[in-house]
């Protein structure tokens, strides 16, 4: 009887990511109400050293084998396959990621289990379980009650506490079997692309100024470089802001770029689609100055200003430079 | 080289989305129909590879709104031969079904690589093109935001996007399934006056899907998050909010 | 064989093989003349046909009177304009006088010596004639030598001003003004000298008085020491050197600067006023749309290549050039020239195989070419971020004394670019919106009339009721968020001056005037039908807009709208009109200092330049001039499409920087009062960046006629929260 959950753990560069241990700590939550357990799946190559990370579950799925060093869609959903068939979960979390998103639909198809995709939210209602996904932009969400079957759910990042998950222990590490035809391999890993180096880490830094399209040319890029520098922060952007180049991909804050957790989060002109949301949502302070009073980041700001960003940025810079003295 | 690219018709949010009386699906009267953006990479990204290797590019959409438009704009922008795929259903399917249903279309055909968007805004179960990948046995990988084919045509090695500017380069076995995140250049433009003369001569040939059963995604409910019910909105002249919004920084201790 | 006095022997004391060798010279010369014709003539019809020979007789008597005048050349430029009349004038003298002694001599003397009429009083009056007018062409040759030698002008500073600078060296074309200049000043002094030396051997009484010039110079030269025998030998040389200076004039002028004598005079009669005001459709056969190769060129413009005198007025007026984004029209003119010239000399396989030089080098009218990107002229020969940082002002055709029409040359390129999807993101974004929502802003049609939220009256529909005036909004007037509370006021004030106007909400679109000179033709010709299709459903009987851009597209390019005998207005002119008659009432006089910015496409382009000083005068603004207004009024340069591109140049050297601050160098001038929305908000943008804010206001006229008439109680400055139906 499937009343499991199973989690698929994340890793880079030696360390498990965030969103495995939101995942956890929501599995934990969720596993006891089910009257089952939380596992977790590791794969990858001499990763186990992360197993005592991972003590939010009470068994790890282990697969350490020299082709799974580095992420490839179809080898690792093949061995996903097979943990899941052991595993017999109620539900598989996964995370919304570069990783989780390929594996979600290739699995549920070879498989033939159902998933959802753009998870914010998993609670208990009238006896099932139903899921909450954020579509069209952010704009509309749906709550999909959960069939019978092992259902696959990929949630965003940031979703869930990520303290929740992050316990050390000693969990049960059960090898998972290799398949008994083993298909050849079809994608092969190659090499790491690196950003280009001699940039902040504006993960590290705690005042942030972000531009979105509003700053309308890279030309005025500076004026929000002049803020930031009062302030002693850094400037970061939205995906149309490194697009266009006016600023470098380093500094890219969202889904495909970075997740901030700054003390002040500053959003010019950012319209807070969820791409972008998501990286920067669990800034401490959130003030956002939009011409738009619809914009969505007023969703997620705590305060906010609608006003053309242009004629409040200098006055911000002049009245804090008089402040500092 | 065959280059197969799946086309999907999403509501345009410009005009925004309404959810219908039942609570459970959008409003079709409210929505206008537009081509999903990561698609319109994908199609690009197939642009580029037949002007790099002659290969041939065929797109799929299904019928759906201006879909015509979209696909006279492909084959205005150089893609070889169009298709509207019809599906005899009242709604628009889900994306397993969409997936079943361009897996038997294109099961047995001749194509090396199936390019389509990573992602679309209205996906709630999954992507179609690891849904179709899973169906087909084929392999996939996404997020791809460049694509470059072996000289044997036999692999494609791809460059997959991570967070923080990373990124993976792959290589990848063909026949296989691309999800693109963007393409190696912006979508090109197409000069109004060659778009309004394809409309008039260009062929868009029509298929029938294969009959599929569709299994729908239980949407229970549909709802709007509130409006702005987030921020504590500041107003006033921009002496004032400037000043209002330092003394928030200097009550958190923010200011150095 | 005896003269009659007065007269003078044509050919002083000749043999026949002198006079011989004069006319075979004479021979040589006009044959090089003629041949240079030919091939200038051969190269115009390469081009594609033009239409400019309706109305010819009007045209022929219009170009008349400017070339007479020089009005183009006296207009901004007194000393030059004077010293082109003079050497105008004073050249047209000469060279009558020798086609005169000419007819006389190998005309009429051959036909019956006795009807030769170059002789007696006639000749008396045609010696001082030319006499005057030789020292008239020297002053004037004078004056503009000085004027290139001393001045310092920028205008004749021939350095190109774009990324291409280094390449090119334009030494061959000062060399050119000179020799031209030189040429002139030589052929009237040795003329001059020859003359005095024939009065100084016999000295006829009566030339004291009726060649007082030649007598001035005999005793110039008498008295240096000059004897008659002395002066009879070297006249002969002194002959003989103006003559072959004279002859190689010729000679030289179909190869030369000096070829405009012949050429502007025709481009002043075939150029069109309305060249810019209303752009050329594309051609029906034309196999693409806008010039990629030069024969897409009309034999007008082709001819028009050659008019241009580099006298480099546009290159002066053009903001762009002088904001330093990289385009000159006068360098487009000059480049299309050389290549041109280029092409009509070396055949096309001769072309091909001159790739770059070593140093890229470009040589006036010839033989080494830099490499051509494959014979491309848009984005090759003329690169595109050239062509894309015109703002189309017109100021460069508005200020060319001959006719040269820059404007829709550009745009046709640009049309060869949008072809080729060669444009910045932003631009192609613009354009894409406006295909798919009839807005550059990507907002939902229905938006369009969210501003009428917060009046307190519904305008009328006129999709459904009749009304006396339409009101075509503009999208800048619709959907951008800083214009929107100016647009409420506007309507508020017609309303209260009971004003019979309707609107279209939702039906209306961009009416295309900046897609066409960004050169999406395609797109114009798209959002002008679905117009005029809404147009002549809605019933009205004038037009109004308060976007100078749609004026201009309207009124000039819709041509189904105008049969319909509609009248295209501005709103200044309407509120000039409401004022005038009594039906708009200054309630309190506005103690301001204000001056105003003439918009391009109601001034320059359209002429309207008194209706919105007329308002300001009844408002009871003081009114200070700035020092380029009216014609020449300085572009924000947000015209062109460029209002949807990517910024380039300098931050603080652009058009609206410097035209802000030109403004705040008036002495207590408050604001600046515009009538266009994009000079409203490129302006806006600009007293920001220049820090000027606190210094200069920008003012739409709309909100100090509401304020003057005391309506300003509801403030423009916020729009109230919009409630969309989104």
């Amino acid at each position: 009887m499937a009343n499991n959950v199973l989690v698929l753990a994340e890793h880079f560069q030696g360390h498990v990511t965030d969103i495995t241990f939101e995942l956890l700590g929501k599995a934990r939550e969720l596993a006891p109400a089910l009257g089952g357990s939380v596992g977790v799946a590791l794969l990858g190559h001499d990763v186990g050293g992360l197993v005592s990370a991972l003590g939010a579950a009470a068994v790890v799925y282990a697969a350490d084998r020299p082709e799974l060093r580095e992420f490839t869609p179809d080898a690792y959903a093949a061995v996903l396959g097979i943990a899941v068939a052991h595993a017999s979960p109620r539900v598989v979390l996964l995370g919304s990621t570069s990783v989780g998103l390929d594996l979600l639909s290739l699995l549920s198809a070879r498989v033939n289990l159902p998933c959802i995709d753009n998870c914010t939210a998993i609670k208990f209602q009238d006896g099932g379980l139903v899921a909450t996904s954020q579509i069209y932009g952010g704009k509309v969400f749906a709550e999909v009650l959960l069939t019978q079957r092992t259902t696959l759910i990929a949630v965003a990042s940031g979703m869930f506490p990520a303290e929740a998950g992050r316990v050390s222990g000693k969990p049960q590490v059960v090898q998972i079997p290799h398949a008994l035809v083993a298909p050849e391999p079809q994608t092969s890993f190659r090499r790491w692309i690196e950003p280009p180096p001699g940039d902040v880490d504006i993960t590290k830094i705690p005042i942030l100024v972000a531009v979105g399209r509003g700053i309308q040319s890279a030309d005025n890029v500076p004026r929000a470089e002049a803020l930031a520098e009062v302030l002693g922060g850094a400037v970061c952007g939205s995906r149309p802001v490194i697009d266009q180049a006016w600023l470098p991909k380093t500094r890219q804050v969202g889904k495909s770029g970075m997740t901030v957790k700054p003390k002040l989060y500053l959003a010019l002109g950012v319209s807070g689609a969820p791409e972008h949301v998501e990286g920067m949502r669990g800034a401490e302070l959130i003030v956002a100055i939009n011409q738009d009073p619809q914009a969505p980041i007023f969703s997620v700001a705590h305060y906010g200003v609608v006003a053309d960003l242009f004629d409040i940025l200098p006055l911000l810079t002049a009245e804090i430079k008089t402040r500092q003295g | 080289m065959n280059i197969a690219v799946l086309a999907k018709q999403v509501p345009d949010l410009v005009e925004g989305v309404e959810i219908d009386a039942s609570g459970k699906a959008v409003d079709p009267t409210s929505i206008r129909y537009i081509l999903s953006e990561p698609d319109d990479h994908a199609l690009e990204e197939a642009l580029l590879l037949k002007e790099r290797t002659q290969a041939r590019v065929e797109v799929f959409s299904l019928e759906l709104g201006e879909v015509r438009d979209t696909l006279c704009t492909a084959l205005a922008k150089g893609a070889d031969r169009v298709v509207m795929v019809r599906t005899g259903l009242d709604t628009p399917p889900d994306n397993h079904t969409a997936a079943k249903m361009f897996a038997s279309l294109l099961r047995g055909l001749a194509f090396d690589l199936v390019l389509t968007g990573v992602r679309a805004i209205d996906d709630l179960d999954g992507s179609l093109g690891g849904l179709l990948a899973g169906y087909l046995s084929l392999p996939y990988v996404g997020l791809i935001r460049k694509v470059e084919i072996s000289s044997d045509g036999g692999t494609v090695v791809v460059e997959k996007e991570y967070p923080g500017g990373y990124a993976a380069e792959l290589e990848v076995r063909l026949p296989a399934v691309l999800g693109i995140q963007a393409a190696e250049q912006p979508p090109r433009y197409v000069p109004v006056s060659r778009l309004r003369q394809v409309m008039k001569t260009g062929t868009v040939e029509e298929q029938m899907a294969s009959p599929t059963p569709a299994e729908p995604v239980g949407v229970e409910r549909l709802f709007k998050p509130e409006e702005g019910a987030g921020a504590a909105m500041l107003s006033g002249s921009p002496d004032e909010v400037a000043r209002q919004s330092v003394n928030l920084l200097s009550e958190r201790r923010l200011l150095r | 064989m005896p003269l009659e006095a007065p007269t003078r022997e044509v050919f002083p004391q000749f043999g026949l093989g002198s006079e011989l060798a004069f006319y075979f010279l004479a021979f040589l010369a006009v044959l090089v003349f003629l041949t240079g014709i030919y091939l200038r003539v051969r190269k115009y019809r390469r081009g594609r046909a033009a239409h400019r020979f309706n109305r010819l007789g009007s045209r022929l008597l219009h170009a008349l009177q400017i070339v007479a005048r020089n009005a183009t050349l006296t207009r901004n430029d007194l000393y030059a304009g004077l010293g082109h009349l003079a050497i105008m004038w004073g050249f047209i003298v000469l060279f009558l006088g020798t086609a005169v002694l000419t007819i006389d001599y190998d005309v009429v003397r051959p036909i019956h010596s006795a009807w030769r009429f170059w002789k007696g009083d006639f000749y008396l009056w045609y010696s001082l004639v030319l006499d005057l007018f030789g020292v008239v062409l020297l002053v004037g040759l004078a004056m503009m030598a000085v004027r290139r030698w001393f001045f310092r002008l920028p205008q004749l500073d021939y350095k190109r001003t774009d990324a291409q600078a280094e390449k090119y060296d334009r030494g061959l074309y000062i060399w050119d003004d000179w020799v031209f200049l030189g040429l002139l000043f030589f052929v009237t002094l040795t003329g001059f000298l020859a003359e005095g030396l024939r009065i100084a051997q016999q000295w006829p009484a009566y030339e004291r008085v009726w060649s007082p010039v030649g007598w001035a110079t005999a005793s110039f030269l008498a008295r240096v020491g000059l004897s008659p025998g002395f002066a009879q030998a070297a006249h002969l040389y002194v002959w003989w050197t103006h003559a072959i200076l004279a002859l190689g004039l010729v000679g030289y002028i179909p190869y030369s600067k000096a070829f405009h004598v012949v050429v502007d005079f025709f481009n002043l009669v075939f150029h069109n006023e309305d060249a810019a005001r209303c752009l050329p459709a594309p051609s029906p056969d034309a196999p693409s749309a806008g010039y990629e190769r030069l024969g897409d060129f009309t034999w007008k413009e082709l001819l028009s290549l050659d008019a241009c005198t580099r006298c480099g007025r546009c290159h002066v007026a053009c903001p762009i050039q002088t904001s330093g984004m990289g385009f000159s029209p006068r360098d487009l003119v000059l480049d299309l020239r050389e290549y041109a010239d280029a092409l009509a000399v070396a055949s096309r396989a001769r072309m091909d195989q001159q790739r770059v030089k070593s140093n890229g080098r470009k040589v006036l009218f010839g033989a080494q070419v830099a490499a051509i990107d494959g014979l491309r002229v848009a984005g090759g020969l003329i690169k595109a971020p050239a062509l894309w940082a015109c703002s189309t002002c017109m100021a460069c055709m508005d200020i060319c004394p001959v006719g040269v029409e820059h404007v829709p040359m550009i745009v046709q390129l640009r049309r060869a670019l949008v072809s080729q999807g060669e444009m910045d993101e932003r631009l192609q974004e613009a354009l894409t919106n406006l295909t798919r929502y009839g807005n550059s802003f990507g907002q939902s049609e229905r938006k369009r009339s969210v501003w009428t939220q917060g009046l307190d009256f519904k305008p009328k529909d006129a999709r459904k009721e009749p009304v006396e005036w339409l009101w075509y909004l503009g999208e800048y007037a619709c959907y951008h968020p800083a214009l929107q509370g100016m647009t409420r006021q506007l309507a508020r004030v017609l309303h209260a001056a009971e004003v019979d106007y309707g609107i279209l909400y939702e039906a209306e679109r961009n009416s295309g005037n900046d897609a066409r000179r960004a050169g999406e033709e395609g797109l114009f010709e798209l959002l002008r039908e679905k117009n005029t299709a809404t147009l002549q459903k809605a019933r009205f009987n004038n037009l109004f807009t308060t976007d100078p851009h749609v004026y201009n597209t309207l009124k000039n390019e819709y041509p189904e709208l105008n049969h319909g005998r509609h009248l295209v207005r501005h709103y200044t002119e309407l509120l000039a009109d409401l004022f005038a008659r009594g039906r708009l009432k200054v309630t309190h006089k506005l103690p301001y200092r204000v001056t105003y910015h003439d918009p391009c496409y109601l001034g320059r382009y359209n002429g309207v330049y008194d209706a919105p000083r007329t308002v300001l005068k009844a408002l009871g603004v003081e009114l200070k001039e700035m020092p380029r207004s009216h014609r020449d009024s300085f572009c924000c340069g947000g015209g062109g499409g460029r209002i949807w591109m990517e910024e380039i140049g300098e931050a603080q050297a652009r058009p609206s920087e410097s035209r802000v601050r030109e403004a705040a160098a008036l002495d207590g001038v408050q604001a600046v009062v515009v009538t266009c929305p994009k000079d409203y908000v490129m302006f806006a943008d600009a007293v920001k960046t220049t820090g000027l804010e606190g210094r200069l206001v920008i003012k739409d006229l709309t909100e100090l006629v509401a304020e003057a008439v005391g309506l300003d109680s509801l403030a423009a400055a916020s729009p109230p929260a919009q409630r969309t139906a989104a």
